[in-house]
């Protein structure tokens, strides 16, 4: 039997996964667009999942809100990385260092 | 159903998407040689809205669309002062934005919609249009730090806020998840009800910390500040000085709708947090401003001590806490867009006026900008009898009658190692020699000048009779 707290644990273990992967990533600005979508998506499973057990439908429209500001940011955020690369020739996120201090 | 009634209640926010969306049109079609016509149409839009705002304004707080949409007197003032800000970010900016080429409509359009953001979040009635109004603001804002698309430092500073933003926001959305798990319910009033009769407290406090990181995270408070220096350097100053006044107050905004309306119950969970974050901010803030030459970084570590200060009226989680915190953050608002305004005024085609350096001597070359420049300095210092000092003084009496002596203190003594800094600068624009052959003066035509002269002598004038401004501010929260 699948209950709340299976939901609720696999939600944390995606979050702590792509929390993870933002703080030890050092290679690529796009691991860090993939592991922002992975932790949005986490936080959709908790939405479901609480909305279904709880028999409430608010968390369900909550999640389509997500789902579509989720995809607006990442057209964002590559309309940026573009910039960058133009502009450095580089997505190295251990050269992206110019200020400091 | 949403009735006409509903629609009503939102007039000033549908007034403005409909002008953004006509200023986008107008952008698209109208000859090259009537651009310049967008600006006028932009601050008259805003000024309007302001109109609309006041003029229906309700006796009593109502709401619109089954709760979703909160109209009440905090989020009147909040709005007031968040386009009058942005309006003030027009008129300086314009220069500015001609000389770098930059003077487009997308500055205008992409501004407009963050502050409709900005007006949706400040009236949030319910976690999804808390996240909604969060996200039409700080998605604006990432576009608006890469508007100068040539520029290495844009990028570099856009790429880094959109990274720490997007971590921000689904911080907040994880801790909204676990908010609603364990209360049932995404309506901010009924939350404060169904937290207390909650059957899992500790769900409850967990996901209060996460959404206390992601409020931290917008507000600049230490640890969570690592963007605001970067973004403060890198975008143009034209975005710098909207970034660093208007959405200042949405984050008091935001803090307020989700820990006084939503859990104002758990107020002995958050107040301890929001003193560490404030205890932290205090000490980042004003220590690592000592060691800048940027000034534009100065500025940004100055804000999170300014966000630290904010941070203590909120700490005392009551009417007069939020009163106080709430005339802070109007305070910083005003005090934002006047100091980036000098430096936008003093800056012209290849020179930035970016570091402290360039400002010596100033007093020599053109004493009005020095003498602007030290008002404002002192007022962000907290040097009586200018605004500043009165907002400190309010929220630190704020700490104090919460019970918390220790902070107050901690406040009081990080107030005295601030004003090294501040004061260094009117030490560089008043003793130092000026470098020679630099030639710096205020630029922009005789109405940039008055009314940034206007901005900065409102600190002063504002220092001298806070009484009214500050009865507002408390009658909102009392009604």
């Amino acid at each position: 039997m699948i209950t709340l707290s299976h939901f609720i644990v696999l939600g944390a273990v995606l979050f702590c996964i792509a929390l993870a992967s933002l703080f030890i990533n050092r290679k690529n600005v796009i691991v860090l667009l993939m592991s922002i979508e992975l932790m949005l998506l986490a936080v959709n499973i908790n939405f479901v999942a609480f909305s279904r057990f709880l028999g409430d439908v608010a968390g369900q429209v909550f999640v389509f809100f997500i789902l579509t500001v989720a995809a607006a940011e990442t057209a964002i955020g590559l309309a940026i990385l573009v910039l960058l690369f133009r502009n450095r020739s580089t997505i190295n996120i251990a050269e992206i260092d110019s200020m400091k201090g | 159903m949403p009735n006409l009634n509903d629609i009503l209640i939102l007039l000033p926010e549908a007034f403005l998407v409909a002008w953004a969306c006509v200023l986008l049109l107008l952008d698209a079609f109208m000859e090259p040689k009537l651009r310049w016509t967008l600006h006028w149409f932009s601050i008259v839009g805003l000024l309007m809205t302001i109109y609309l705002v006041v003029a229906g304004q309700p006796d009593q707080a109502v709401t619109a669309f089954n709760g979703m949409f909160v109209r009440d007197g905090v989020a009147e003032i909040l709005k007031v002062f968040a386009l009058l800000s942005t309006a003030l970010v027009f008129v300086y900016a314009k220069p500015y934005l001609i000389d770098r080429k930059l003077f487009i409509g997308e500055f205008y359009t992409l501004t407009i919609f963050a502050v409709i953001g900005i007006m949706l979040l400040v009236s949030a009635g319910n976690l999804i249009t808390v996240y909604l109004g969060l996200e039409l603001l700080t998605l604006s804002s990432y576009a608006l730090v890469a508007l100068n698309r040539d520029s290495q430092m844009s990028s570099e500073a856009a790429i880094k806020y959109f990274v720490l933003g997007a971590l921000a926001s689904g911080m907040l959305l994880y801790g909204m998840s676990m908010v609603y798990g364990a209360t049932g319910t995404l309506d901010l009033a009924h939350l404060h009800t169904a937290a207390a009769a909650t059957t899992m407290p500790h769900l409850l406090v967990f996901g209060l910390i996460f959404m206390i990181v992601g409020i931290g995270f917008k507000l600049g408070a230490a640890p969570f500040h690592m963007w605001i220096p970067d973004v403060y350097q890198g975008s143009p100053t034209a975005v710098t000085i909207f970034i660093g006044s208007a959405p200042k107050l949405a984050a008091f905004g935001m803090a307020y709708r989700l820990l006084a309306t939503g859990m104002g119950d758990l107020s002995q969970h958050w107040q301890l947090m929001l003193a560490c974050l404030a205890v932290l901010s205090l000490a980042i803030g004003n220590l690592v401003a000592i060691v800048q030459s940027n000034l534009k970084r100065l500025l940004a570590y100055s804000t999170i001590s300014h966000m630290g200060y904010l941070l203590l009226g909120l700490v005392n989680a009551g009417p007069e806490g939020y009163a106080a915190a709430l005339f802070y953050a109007i305070s910083y608002a005003l005090m934002g867009t006047a100091a980036f305004g000098i430096i936008l005024a003093l800056a012209r085609v290849g020179f930035e006026c970016e570091d402290i350096d360039d400002l010596k001597g100033l007093n020599q070359r053109s004493p009005w900008a020095a003498f602007l420049m030290m008002l404002v300095m002192f007022s962000l210092a907290g040097v009586p009898p200018l605004f500043g000092f009165f907002a400190k003084l309010l929220v630190l009496q704020a700490a104090i009658h919460a019970g918390f002596m220790w902070l107050a203190i901690v406040g009081a003594v990080f107030a005295i190692i601030g004003l090294y800094y501040y004061l260094r600068v009117v030490k560089v624009m008043y003793f130092d020699k000026p470098v020679d052959g630099a030639e710096i003066r205020l630029q922009g035509d005789v109405s940039v000048r008055l009314v940034l002269s206007l901005n900065v002598l409102a600190l002063l004038v504002l220092g001298f009779s806070w009484g009214p401004l500050f009865g507002w501010c408390q009658r909102v929260f009392v009604g």
